[in-house]
């Protein structure tokens, strides 16, 4: 596991009230977190705050695992 | 779905519509209500702001909107549609004019009617979660309700291109840094911090403060009423209807990313 998704998982577990433990980066985000658009809003300004970049959302079409948004994330930063 | 009060010279004004304050014919007839009484009254200052969790307002009604025009446009639609959006500019015009300071306290999802509502504000409070959006274009429209002279009047050409253009989202901080929003504060503050800013501006003489917006702040009348034709024009295509059907129709978990 990258840094980058380490911590892209605690930041989503902390925000959706879930265990960091049972997520992985293989996983889908939004059947991991059960989170719907509006949450995954949420999430992505969590990812902005924390890694002080801008992820225009356009970007995370087909952005489905943590993995790959994690990637996004490093892309950006 | 709207409350208002008038308590110490504050009018708050409490939008809780789910799932998000959308905008349509309730929304904007109870605006219009609203915007009477404050005209006639000498409070010094609004505050609008979203009782629901889920964000200041996700925009338009688009569900009412697609029921109505699912069957194609004909005339009877194309005037109704523009009634509605000629009611919808005259309450956002005096909303926009009022004599009070009005502030928009703006957390979550303030997107498309909903930003447009926020940009009739003098002051905008944002929670840290909020994020802005104009996603007109994925609906092969623009914003109709008077957001594009308003959003450039506050802010840079180069930005509102690129909102509109790309429909992209933008957080709190993005949108302090851009000049759309003056104050930004943490999760659950932005009544508190609204409230402030309402009891600070009526410490001055009503009259300073009134001269003071209305030379601030002019109404951009003709670009409104452009706004107004170019979305009318559009309005009219297939591409809109089909649009909507796709929104209305999707059970996508995420149809708020452009």
């Amino acid at each position: 596991m990258t840094a980058t998704e380490k911590r892209l998982i605690e930041l989503a577990a902390e925000r959706f009230s879930a265990d960091a433990n049972l997520l992985t980066p293989g996983q889908d985000f939004f059947e991991a977190l059960g989170i719907k658009s509006i949450q995954a809003l949420d999430l992505l300004t969590d990812l902005e705050d924390e890694f002080d970049i801008e992820i225009p959302d356009y970007e995370m079409q087909g952005v489905n695992t943590f993995a790959a948004l994690a990637a996004l994330i490093d892309k950006r930063a | 779905m709207v409350e208002w009060m008038l308590q110490n010279g504050i009018w708050e004004v409490k939008m809780s519509a789910p799932p998000c304050n959308e905008i349509g014919l309730e929304m904007l007839s109870a605006l219009e209500s609203f915007v009477g009484e404050a005209e006639a009254s000498d409070a010094h200052s609004v505050i609008i702001y979203s009782g629901l969790e889920s964000g200041f307002s996700a925009g338009a009604d688009l569900k009412s909107l697609y029921s109505e025009v699912s069957g194609g446009w004909d005339e009877a639609k194309r005037g109704q549609l523009s009634d509605f959006l000629s009611r919808i500019h005259s309450v956002f015009n005096r909303l926009d004019m009022l004599p009070q300071t009005v502030i928009c306290s703006i957390h979550r999802v303030c997107f498309g009617g909903g930003f447009e509502l926020a940009l009739c504000g003098d002051i905008r409070v944002a929670e840290k979660t909020a994020r802005f959006a104009f996603p007109e274009l994925r609906l092969g429209i623009i914003p109709c309700f008077g957001g594009i002279p308003r959003l450039e009047r506050d802010i840079g050409n180069a930005m509102v291109r690129d909102l509109l253009l790309t429909g992209r989202s933008i957080r709190a901080t993005k949108a302090a840094e851009i000049g759309l929003v003056t104050h930004v504060v943490p999760r659950g503050e932005g009544l508190a911090a609204a409230r402030a800013v309402a009891n600070q501006t009526g410490k001055f003489d009503p009259e300073a403060r009134r001269s003071c917006k209305q030379f601030l702040k002019l109404l951009p009348t003709e670009r409104l009423e452009e706004e107004k034709r170019v979305a009318l024009r559009l309005f009219q295509s297939d591409v809109v209807i089909n649009a909507l059907k796709k929104f209305v129709e999707s059970d996508d978990v995420r149809p708020y990313l452009p």
